[in-house]
């Protein structure tokens, strides 16, 4: 599998294999890969002895969990309620343009992936953009291309 | 460093106490959320890197503390032992400072804040018209401590609650504290916190839990967060105190796992309160034990509802059961659970050492002690508030938050968080308490406080939440499944200029079927943002529907850009920024807007300098 089983191993062992432990598990399985291979989810369910439904169920409730391979860049439109009447939707829009994919989803090339964060607590700040965990505040359609241009040199 | 017994903690607190210098400069550098963004840890480094070319490091402490709450302001920087307050600093200002405020005992009047109303600089954070109304007993603590230091927190008397309890309080004598304290829960509810106690004591079982809810979801909101990351410790010694009253000697902090850095000092924070004997068996010699473990949370908002947090502490689905089956009865694992707030467990050893009496004193009839508000939004002084229950929007939005920035008219204050509600200008006198603002159509929720100008659209703020909501419902009930969704067609067909006047009908009833039927509060409260502005703003409902128009220019359908000819001046920076191609125009001639290929992205209407750009 394209998940190293004997990391999937040393990770479970770290929560004692405990069913209960299964979020915890599969946070750190996400860490390592950027996202939950299929395969790490079926040996999981194998070595907690727990229903595969019970594993996938979880995997896809939580926001924190992707099934899907994620870009080289991340960037986290917050989406918080003081970003939001500062003007974050244009922000995003412009993003999803510029970009040519929409919130939630990674460009073809891999290099990007755009995503929508409820808050990051940064509200003095807003509209926020995270890039990569380096914060641009006070954000504006305006200045996306210049923090993309920036990323590509 | 154990501690067996109150004495040697006692002792242990002198000791640090003697070996601290109490007028030895340091330099407090704010480490919270908003500073954080604003490259505080850049500034911190230059103030060591500063003090340690000039040979000072022996003389000079630097401390990067938890949020100092104004955000607005930041990086943010206290000196003490003077307690000045400097502002907006950057790497550039730290040579200054060394040299001339730790060395020459001069202070920079460029970096103080200045007082516009009394027209003069503010040496010292007390004078700060943004502190100064504020009643700080729980965030103040924040400057004054190194969150990753327990010796900086007993050295401020912490964990001295917890030796008056283990000392000699019987476990229903804390109880009974905690209930006289009239103290209710700081996450939303408002559920008073000792009648929970007494539940989870008084209920069967041997194996009892305490859960510290720290999965702060409402956006917007930040306190909890700012409590954890920058005092961790107080919120251990509330929980031990809470384990200890209700017989319990496992526990948990559930904690989002956006929150990297609170999870840090939480885990630093038991990691050192085990070494110290202050978690583990026998606490001080008291024949109790309490240890507790750190979980982190999935990224659904639905997980701050109790009964779901549980459901995913057990490795489950974050999804919420009915209520009638009680926490304190059957919890985590089916066991008596007992589950508060962050804010909750750090008023607890307040409570503890001042007595029930102090506390109570403070607030209003049926809102006792302070709160903590993120005030956020449109508004000059944005940041982490804490002030006594009973004071009104006015003083907080206006005395303490500045008002509204750039001259713009107040239109509402958001409350409570998706559950919340928008409370208008009519009402800004309304004192600030659980009660009043359930009264209005509001509720407490966590402590988010947004506040909204002119320039917002009220019906767009109603689909905002009812957006977020559907997206995080958990989909395990009807109402709040299908209801959300459909209540979000409704009110998008409104902002898009579809909408009916008999729509505004159907919305209501929806309200009170998702009220009356959803099986938790996300589904419950869900209505709040959209009955609440229907209740105070049907008249920009109206305009949508009726006239087509957004009367705050933000709904992307209902308004329209053009060029005013007179006053374009054919720069052609619109034209050059314009995604659409839509403008066109030569060169020192005015430029034309063609409506049809218009995204209305905004871009031109921000870029003009020349007020050349019309939005209706």
């Amino acid at each position: 599998m394209t998940a190293n089983e004997s990391k999937v191993d040393s990770i479970i062992d770290e929560y004692n294999a405990e069913p209960g432990s299964l979020i915890s598990i599969l946070q750190d399985i996400q860490l390592e890969y950027n996202y939950l291979p299929e395969e790490s989810l079926e040996y999981v369910a194998k070595i907690l002895d727990i229903p595969r439904v019970q594993v996938f169920g979880v995997a896809t409730f939580f926001k924190a969990f992707s099934l899907k391979p994620k870009g080289k860049q991340q960037i986290h439109v917050c989406m918080g309620t003081a970003c939001h009447v500062r003007g974050s939707k244009k922000v995003l829009e412009e993003l999803e343009r510029k970009l040519e994919i929409k919130a939630g989803d990674t460009t073809d090339d891999g290099e990007y992936t755009l995503e929508t964060v409820n808050c990051v607590g940064a509200c003095a700040l807003g509209p926020v953009v995270v890039e990569n965990e380096k914060y641009h505040g006070e954000m504006t359609p305006i200045k996306v291309e210049s923090l993309l241009n920036s990323k590509k040199v | 460093m154990k501690v067996i017994s109150a004495k040697e903690l006692e002792d242990l607190r002198n000791e640090i106490l003697a070996g601290k210098d109490q007028d030895k400069p340091c330099i407090a550098v704010c480490g919270g959320p908003g500073c954080l963004a604003n490259q505080c840890l850049e500034v911190r480094d230059a103030f060591v890197n500063e003090i340690a070319a000039k040979g000072l490091t022996d003389k000079v402490d630097v401390r990067t503390t938890g949020c100092h709450g104004f955000c607005e302001r930041g990086p943010i920087a206290l000196i003490y032992p003077q307690e000045i307050f400097y502002q907006r600093l950057s790497i550039d200002d730290i040579p200054e400072i060394i040299e001339q405020t730790i060395v020459n005992n001069k202070t920079i009047d460029r970096l103080l804040y200045t007082d516009d109303e009394a027209g003069q600089l503010v040496e010292t954070e007390g004078e700060v018209p943004f502190y100064k109304k504020q009643m700080r007993l729980i965030l103040g603590n924040n400057s004054k401590i190194d969150p990753h230091s327990i010796e900086d927190y007993i050295a401020i008397g912490g964990y001295s609650a917890l030796v008056k309890v283990l000392g000699g309080m019987q476990p229903m004598d804390v109880v009974d504290e905690i209930k006289n304290s009239g103290i209710r829960g700081r996450g939303g509810g408002g559920f008073p916190t000792g009648r929970k106690w007494e539940s989870t004591r008084n209920a069967q079982g041997d194996i009892k839990y305490v859960i510290c809810n720290a999965d702060e979801g409402d956006p917007g909101a930040f306190m909890d967060r700012s409590i954890l990351e920058g005092n961790p410790h107080s919120v251990l010694e509330g929980m031990i105190i809470g384990a200890y009253a209700i017989g319990s000697n496992e526990g948990y902090v559930y904690v989002r796992n956006e929150y990297p850095l609170a999870l840090k000092n939480i885990n630093l924070a038991i990691k050192q309160a085990r070494e110290a004997g202050l978690l583990g068996d026998n606490i001080l010699g008291s024949g109790f034990g309490f240890d507790l473990k750190v979980n982190r949370g999935g990224g659904a908002f639905v997980c701050g509802e109790s009964t779901a947090l549980m459901a995913s502490l057990e490795g489950k689905p974050g999804e919420p059961r009915a209520k009638y089956i009680h926490t304190s009865d059957k919890g985590l694992w089916d066991r008596p659970s007992n589950l508060n707030n962050v804010e909750t467990w750090a008023n607890i050893p307040l409570i503890i050492n001042n007595g029930a009496d102090w506390y109570s004193a403070i607030g209003t009839e049926s809102s006792k002690g302070t709160k903590v508000f993120s005030l956020v939004g449109k508004i000059n002084n944005t940041g982490l508030v804490e002030v006594p229950m009973g004071m009104t929007l006015r003083e907080i939005i206006f005395d303490i938050g500045g008002g509204i920035p750039d001259g713009k008219a107040f239109k509402a204050v958001q409350t409570g968080g998706p559950s919340g509600g928008c409370i208008p200008e009519s009402l800004i006198d309304l004192p600030v308490d659980y009660d009043r603002l359930t009264e209005v159509g509001s509720m407490m929720g966590s402590g988010g406080m947004i506040v909204m100008d002119e320039d917002t659209c009220m019906v767009d703020v109603a689909l905002y939440f009812i957006n977020f909501l559907m997206e995080e419902s958990c989909g395990k009930c009807v109402p709040c499944r299908e209801g959300l969704l459909r209540m979000g067609e409704i009110l998008t067909n409104i902002t898009e200029g579809r909408g009916r006047m008999e729509d505004l009908d159907l919305i209501q009833d929806l309200s009170e079927v998702l009220k009356d039927a959803s099986l938790c509060g996300l589904g419950q409260t869900a209505p709040n943002p959209v009955m609440s502005t229907l209740k105070y703003f049907r008249d920009e409902y109206e305009a949508h529907i009726k006239d087509h128009k957004c009367p705050a220019g933000v709904c992307t359908e209902l308004i329209t850009y053009s060029i005013d000819a007179d006053n374009c001046t054919g720069c052609g920076l619109c034209l050059k920024k314009c995604p659409a191609e839509a403008i066109t125009g030569e060169t020192k001639q005015p430029h034309v807007l063609d409506a049809g290929k218009c995204i209305k992205c905004g871009i031109c209407y921000d870029v003009c300098k020349f007020d050349a750009v019309i939005k209706e």
